[in-house]
């Protein structure tokens, strides 16, 4: 006799059996060598190839790829200090600088708020973080194939 | 020897023994012994003043090793493509006798604020680095770069080998005698809050 609510006994062990069944299926997948880590297939013992060092292009500006593209960085960041203290890249980039130090002004954009549209004084808390969408220019090549043009 | 002098302690007597003059000693005996202990004296005086001019020295001290030693590891003074190292006292302690001297003795402020504790916690260190900062920029600047000029020399400078920022500002600098610290502060240390102004400050006062 069946009352209402009463588990399916037979129904949750067929469920479970198949979870079970199509997990074993999936890491075997992923032991075969069908899973590509980060490290790639190399085995635990064997040591990756070094990735290229790139080098900064400090000479002349790369031209901007699309039209809202954060333009790359013309010269070494290495160890400037961004953090809630101090952002080293405002003692040039900040406009009581810019002109004095002949370096390009951070967009007005950069100035305004985002929620309430406000403009400040100081570039805002949520573009404070400069590396987080602009990076000095190097020589790398495309780390994947693409096909985007210009 | 009178009964005067034999009596009294210890340092009465060594005392007494310094002020009278030698009976079986000869001058030349005196000279030599004098001649022995002075360069021993001399000697480990300019030794621990070198023990305590060393890298390991420094850094036997946690304040130095967890704030700025950690913060300079990985800056170019520390390591480079040439492998030549400026260590902490290559930047904070002058060369010239005098000034080293002048130096090893204000340090002994340090060891009464190591004894206090001012700065034995990271929130402590940080309350104070715009002033310790500051304090250090203002050397820098009244002694012209001292300590900078120890390797680094405008007229040895191949600016041809510079890029093009670093040549302008050079040549700029060199001919409105700036000195090294007016702008490369914070090339091995972080910041502090309020660098900025503070430099300004600086820059107003000459």
């Amino acid at each position: 006799m069946r009352f209402e609510g009463d588990i399916p006994v037979k129904r949750v062990l067929i469920s479970t059996i198949a979870f079970i069944a199509l997990g074993v299926v999936l890491m075997t997948g992923a032991f075969a060598g069908n899973l590509d880590s980060l490290r790639g297939n190399a085995t635990l013992s064997e040591t990756n190839e070094a990735g290229d060092i790139n080098q900064v292009i400090e000479n002349g500006r790369f031209a901007v790829n699309y039209r809202q593209q954060p333009p790359l960085i013309p010269h070494k960041i290495e160890k400037y200090q961004i953090n809630l203290k101090v952002n080293q890249c405002m003692r040039c980039h900040n406009w009581q600088y810019a002109a004095k130090e002949g370096a390009p002004k951070i967009s007005e954009t950069h100035y305004t708020d985002h929620r309430t549209g406000e403009r400040m004084d100081d570039v805002v808390a949520a573009r404070w973080n400069c590396t987080q969408c602009h990076v000095p220019q190097v020589d790398a090549k495309p780390l994947v194939e693409n096909t985007f043009s210009k | 020897m009178t009964e005067q002098e034999e009596k009294g302690g210890f340092f009465n007597r060594i005392w007494a023994l310094l002020g009278r003059p030698s009976k079986t000693t000869s001058a030349g005996m005196l000279l030599f012994v004098g001649l022995i202990a002075g360069v021993v004296f001399w000697g480990s005086f300019n030794w621990a003043l070198e023990v305590t001019n060393t890298e390991t020295f420094c850094l036997t001290c946690h304040e130095m090793e967890q704030n700025v030693y950690r913060e300079y590891t990985g800056t170019v003074h520390d390591t480079n493509a040439s492998g030549v190292r400026a260590t902490c006292p290559d930047c904070h302690v002058p060369r010239p006798w005098i000034h080293k001297m002048k130096r090893k003795i204000q340090a002994s402020n340090e060891v009464l604020h190591k004894i206090l504790g001012t700065i034995d916690t990271r929130e402590k260190f940080e309350t104070h680095r715009l002033t310790m900062a500051k304090r250090v920029w203002n050397t820098m600047k009244s002694t012209d770069s001292r300590e900078c000029r120890n390797c680094h020399n405008f007229d040895a400078m191949d600016i041809s080998k510079q890029n093009s920022r670093a040549r302008n500002r050079h040549l700029e600098a060199q001919n409105k005698g700036q000195t090294c610290i007016d702008c490369h502060k914070g090339i091995a240390h972080e910041l502090p809050a309020g660098a900025f102004d503070a430099e300004e400050e600086l820059n107003k006062a000459e």
